[in-house]
């Protein structure tokens, strides 16, 4: 048998959290042993732009997350296009799918999510994708390559960020897209009913056709075994050649099921980004940490939490004590050049909350609040001036003295209480 | 140690100088007339104006200490200076997300909608003096290191 390898601190996932875990790592250990695994054989890149590489074949180097030289210049070994197979979490290893064994001091559990595909007859059809990694991007883009004559139509499951975004690259590559949402109104998650309005109109608009408050039933094939079309929960039948499945993502928990690790829909983790066992850590899509708008812990899948998660873990890792101040949903899009952007709650859940909201030609903008609080946001047009709203939210800022400036017209940071504009803004007082 | 653009509010008049100066240095000609009047699409500055009554000041990007846009960015696109603390934006890799804009506490970070891509501050480099600071005729900004003490940046994260 070989001789385990060791390293200092084990990173499995090189992606946005596993990135911010090293660069926290090597802010304050320079020498430490440093090795980050993934099963996908690339090195970090922008999980979001894999729409634009569909869309415009966009290359990898100008992808990247970080510069080609990143693991060098930081030390860093990598172990790319090799999968973890288990933990062992008594004698501190992993094992490798190849059956070697990694033995660590630290280990952050960085995996992600995994796209969620529901039992449904004709997913194994040819022409069935999911929208999460690049090579998904790449088996799509090759699928369509195969079509010379004719243009393919396509099918997407799901109408939230992964398949609107899904939907815009193939758009933008002269696929005819039908998104077909089970739910009322498309990225209902995500956005309220009015920036989901503007959204669908500007779908429709592109030639997207949109069936809402309905799922897919099964998909048949052709004698080929290639998708030939969808049948809809009412008999109703989409021909198509593709189907992207995209319906969501789950955390990727295969790793610690069956091991004393606390689960509850993702990885439990504290104020420090550690999981019920000593000496593992957790952040991004796999963890549930702490989220500043609902006061506890909750999923929120996206890529600055996981960044921001990730660093937190390794500056812990590291025994630099420090604590996450928490994240919560937020989401900014673009998508068929409608600037929208939501953060925290976007739909009071009952009426003790209170709406601000100001529509008109240029702009939308909503702001819920909750005893003079600010819980939630949406606004879509000049998003601008969000970032100020965020932040009073994040900073827990009592705004009932202002809070019908918050969706005015002329909104901005002088809006807010004088010495909160003055004391960012003004040169401090001199200190020696 | 990073340098930042300061406000005196106390002097200033909202003449909109440094937002004019920001756009023409930011302009293909350099020009204040072409810039405004001939190029086919006006450069976004990246000053923003707020006015109230008497109160005035402008508003752009303080290169963040603990810079929550470069923490956001999806892309990579933005990083800060480990040494001068300017917080830069590599273009080529800025996609328009605009998740950035998001989470700037100024609202500092503008959209150059037509390219897709986000416009800040980067204090001019290759200048001497960010053109805003030098044409501002009521000395009413002032170009300085900070001491990086929570006063000069959002709380740490
Ligand atoms: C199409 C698309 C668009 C998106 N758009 C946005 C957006 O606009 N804004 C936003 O904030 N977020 C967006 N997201 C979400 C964002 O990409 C994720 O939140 C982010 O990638 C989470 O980072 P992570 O580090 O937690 O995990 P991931 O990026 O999922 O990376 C985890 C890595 O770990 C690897 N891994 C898992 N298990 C193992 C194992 N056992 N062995 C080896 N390797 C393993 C995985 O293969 C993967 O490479 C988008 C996602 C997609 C798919």
């Amino acid at each position: 048998m070989t001789k385990a390898k060791q390293v200092q601190y084990l990173i499995i996932g090189n992606s946005a959290g596993g990135i911010g875990a090293v660069e926290a790592i090597r802010e304050v250990d320079k020498a430490g042993a440093i090795t980050i695994i993934s099963d996908e054989p690339h090195p970090a890149y922008s999980r979001p732009l894999i729409a634009e590489y569909l869309a415009e074949g966009r290359p990898l180097e100008s992808m990247l997350y970080r510069r080609a030289d990143f693991y060098e210049k930081n030390e860093i070994q990598t172990l790319l296009g090799s999968r973890v197979e288990r933990l062992d979490l008594g004698e501190q290893a992993v094992v490798m799918e190849s059956g070697e064994r990694v033995e660590w001091h630290k280990l952050l559990l960085a995996t992600g999510g995994t796209p969620i595909v529901p039992p449904m007859e004709g997913s194994d059809l040819k022409g069935v994708f999911t929208f999460t990694a690049l090579d998904d991007a790449k088996g799509i883009d090759q699928f369509l390559s195969g079509f010379e004559k004719t243009t393919p139509r396509a099918l997407v499951i799901g109408g939230g960020l992964i398949g609107v975004s899904a939907t815009q690259a193939l758009e933008e590559r002269g696929v005819a897209v039908c998104i077909v949402e089970m739910r009322d109104r498309v990225l209902n998650m995500i956005l309220d009913e009015e920036a989901s309005a503007l959204e669908e109109e500007a779908l429709k608009k592109a030639g997207v056709e949109i069936i809402t408050d309905h799922t897919v039933a099964k998909i048949v094939g052709d004698s080929d075994g290639v998708v030939a079309e969808a049948i809809l929960d009412d008999g109703r039948s989409v021909p198509c050649e593709l189907v992207i499945v995209a319906i969501g993502v789950r955390p990727r928990t295969e790793l610690v099921t069956g091991t004393e690790i606390e689960v509850n829909r993702g990885i439990v983790v504290d104020l420090q980004m550690a999981t019920s066992v000593p000496d593992v850590y957790a952040c991004g899509d796999v963890a549930e940490a702490y989220d500043f708008v609902y006061g506890e812990n909750r999923l929120s899948p996206i890529w600055p939490n996981a960044y921001v998660g990730g660093r937190i873990a390794g500056f812990n890792m590291a025994g630099h004590p420090c604590d996450y101040p928490g994240g919560t949903a937020m989401n900014s899009s673009n998508y068929f050049g409608v600037d929208i952007v939501s953060a925290g709650l976007v739909m009071p859940p009952d009426d003790t909350y209170e709406v601000l909201s100001n529509q008109c030609d240029e702009y939308y903008r909503k702001v819920l609040l909750k005893d003079g609080l600010v819980v939630g946001l949406v606004f879509a047009g000049d998003i601008e001036k969000s970032g100020i709203i965020y932040n009073l939210m994040k900073d827990k800022v009592q705004v009932e003295t202002f809070k019908q400036s918050l969706v005015a017209d002329d909104f901005g940071l002088i809006s807010l209480p004088e010495e909160i504009w003055r004391s960012h803004l003004e040169m401090p007082p001199a200190v020696d | 140690m990073t340098k930042k653009i300061y406000i005196k509010e106390a002097v200033c008049i909202g003449c909109h100088l440094c937002h004019v100066y920001c756009q023409q240095h930011r302009s293909q000609s350099k020009d204040l007339i072409k810039a405004f009047k001939k190029e086919p699409f006006p450069p976004v500055s990246g000053v923003r104006m707020e006015e109230k009554g008497p109160v005035a000041f402008s508003v752009r990007c303080q290169q963040c200490e603990d810079s929550p846009c470069v923490s956001a960015c999806l892309t990579g696109a933005l990083s800060r200076d480990g040494e001068s603390g300017l917080v830069d934006v590599d273009l080529e890799r800025c996609v328009g997300c605009w998740t950035c804009m998001l989470v700037c506490p100024f609202g500092a970070i503008k959209r150059d909608s037509r390219q897709s891509k986000m416009v800040k501050c980067d204090l001019c480099q290759g200048e001497d003096e960010p053109v805003c600071v030098v044409n501002c005729p009521n000395e009413a900004l002032v170009c300085a290191e900070s001491d990086g003490s929570p006063d000069d940046s959002e709380g740490k994260g």
